[in-house]
């Protein structure tokens, strides 16, 4: 055997036992969702497949409907459609604004988007719970959806990406006529495509998986989302394992296979926002 | 005349960031101008606020609550530091290597884990090292002979399972950030290098490294703050903001705690201060450090 072939042989092999460290909890989720919720107290998440003991029990009772799961889970799916769609539009327009334009006040913008981005979200936590008390937007999706409209992560990305669209587009667009406006709307904006996939899937996937602030937000459980409804599964009595552990499992499958069909975006879009060297 | 206005290029632009503008000034300068302020005070939430100056500053340094909940906060950091960067740095490179199969499968199942949310992941992880003979970590352990251990009753043992979930979710994300750096690596640095007759350790420490210093800088000050800012984590692995002795509670935890659960607003933002300060003295002196500011066009 030549060396060549050792060295993919113990690559291969070396990789394969992480890959295998790192499916385990999956496989743990999915043989305990076929379990009931009672072997899970009683013995722990474990990898015993024991075909004596598992059965549909439990999807059956999770699509029996007698829960809330699925409106958590639709909850859910609507305010992530809502919050891409809107963060997407609107911080693909600042970064626009970014990159377009030389005007006063620029560097100072874009270093408090910058500073946003080193900045713990979790210390406005209080201001904002009070804010939206005083406003009035407690238990709303308003209140959840407009504080990260203007996401810096995103506009930051964007602006990367436009930096290496041609001005001349710009420059073209005026020539014949086009207003400022027109310009984005018409030529940049079918430009950005690629990018706005790449962003989609990964807000798209942050907000799917958002849990403190929507936490402190919403307080009728007819709203809660999926993370929030799970969360509250989370009793010492065992009936809400059943739900937990088949509701767990089916909350990771709709991004499983999103991720799988668009594998590509969602590695780009969360190596998007490296520093290029 | 107004159309005219809005639609000429000098005013444009304004209107083409007006949106963060708004969202900048009402969603971070306001709370973070108000929580200052509010640190100051003795303030709940339906009663009247009284204006204490700094005496929640000076009951945060003598509270040992808080300091227990800053050391749990950076000890969980430089945990996390000490394998979220090595090890995805070394994944990257041994994955990147001409010799390997399976690349594409690789990279996506050890990117996986980061797509659950931390409900999912913590809940899971609550389970496996749950204190049963039968769960997962206990079983495993009791092959070689080792009783079952309560993990989430110690803290050593509290911090193993917290930073094992870290390590599940964010290897795979880190290892794509120092993939990516890596493409940015011209092949000729490393063909000029085994001219010279560099060895492979050569060729890391000398090319590799610094080259992926910027990488590096980035993954270094987002888990600076992603470490110092974690909460849920812990909330769900100790299933609430209580953890016995406070062997789990962090400093947002802490803030979470007196602002949310007691109604101490003034004293948490205080702590979120405190935070603040802490997350930007430690990024700012290490981006410093290593030189981020003098490279700045």
């Amino acid at each position: 055997m030549s060396r060549d072939t050792s060295v993919k042989i113990i690559l291969f092999v070396f990789f394969a036992i992480l890959c295998a460290l790192i499916l385990i909890p999956f496989y743990a989720v999915t043989i305990a969702s076929f379990k009931p919720g009672e072997d899970l107290i009683r013995y722990g998440l474990n990898l015993s497949f024991d075909l004596s003991v598992m059965n549909f029990d439990n999807f059956v009772y999770l699509f029996s409907g007698n829960h809330a799961y699925f409106t958590w889970f639709f909850n859910s799916l609507l305010l992530t459609i809502v919050q891409v769609v809107l963060t997407l539009l609107v911080s693909a327009t600042v970064a626009y604004g970014f990159s377009a334009y030389e005007f006063k006040g620029k560097n100072f913008l874009f270093i408090c988007v910058l500073l946003i981005m080193m900045v713990p979200f979790e210390i406005l936590l209080l201001p904002l719970y009070t804010l939206t008390h005083n406003i009035g937007l407690m238990n709303s999706y308003s209140a959840i959806v407009l504080p990260g409209i203007a996401s810096a992560a995103t506009i930051f990305f964007f602006r990367q990406y436009l930096r290496g669209v041609p001005k001349e587009i710009i420059a073209a667009g005026r020539v014949d006529g086009a207003t400022e406006y027109g310009i984005y709307v018409r030529l940049i904006l079918p430009v950005m495509k690629p990018s706005f996939a790449a962003m989609a899937i990964l807000n798209g996937m942050n907000s799917w998986n958002n849990f403190l602030w929507p936490f402190m937000v919403l307080s009728d459980a007819g709203k809660y989302t999926l993370p929030i409804g799970l969360k509250t599964l989370l009793t010492p009595y065992g009936n809400n394992y059943d739900l937990l552990i088949v509701g767990s499992f089916f909350s990771i499958l709709p991004i499983f296979i999103l991720f799988v069909a668009f594998q590509k975006y969602f590695i780009d879009g969360m190596t998007a926002g490296a520093v290029k060297g | 005349m107004i159309k005219k206005f809005l639609y000429s290029q000098k005013v444009a632009p304004y209107v083409f960031v007006l949106p963060f503008i708004l969202v900048f000034l009402f969603f971070w300068v306001y709370p973070l101008g108000s929580s200052f302020g509010m640190s100051f005070q003795k303030i709940q939430l339906g009663q009247e606020a009284s204006w204490v100056g700094f005496s929640n500053y000076e009951k945060l340094m003598g509270d040992g609550v808080f300091l227990k909940a800053v050391t749990n906060s950076a000890v969980y950091m430089v945990l996390t530091l000490a394998v979220l960067i090595p090890f995805p740095m070394l994944f990257a490179v041994l994955i990147n290597n001409k010799f390997m199969w399976g690349r594409d499968f690789f990279k996506s199942s050890f990117f996986f884990p980061a797509l659950t949310s931390v409900v999912v992941a913590g809940t899971i992880f609550r389970l496996m090292f749950g204190e049963m003979e039968g769960s997962l970590i206990n079983s495993v352990l009791a092959w070689f002979g080792i009783g079952p251990v309560k993990f989430l009753k110690g803290q050593v043992t509290g911090f193993v399972a917290l930073v094992s979930l870290a390590t599940w979710r964010w290897t795979g994300v880190n290892m794509l950030y120092f993939l990516a750096g890596l493409k940015n690596i011209p092949d000729e640095y490393y063909e000029a290098a085994s001219i010279d007759g560099a060895s492979s350790l050569q060729k890391f420490t000398r090319i590799t490294m610094p080259l992926l210093k910027p990488t590096t800088i980035y993954v270094l000050t987002i888990s600076i703050y992603a470490g110092l800012a974690m909460f849920i984590e812990s909330m769900m692995l100790w299933n609430g903001n209580n953890s016995p002795k406070n062997i789990g509670l962090t400093i947002v935890g802490y803030l979470y705690r007196q602002g949310i659960e007691k109604n101490n607003l003034g004293y948490a933002a205080a702590v979120g201060i405190v935070l603040l300060a802490i997350t930007m003295v430690i990024n700012l002196t290490q981006l410093a450090f290593s030189g981020m500011f003098k490279k700045e066009e």
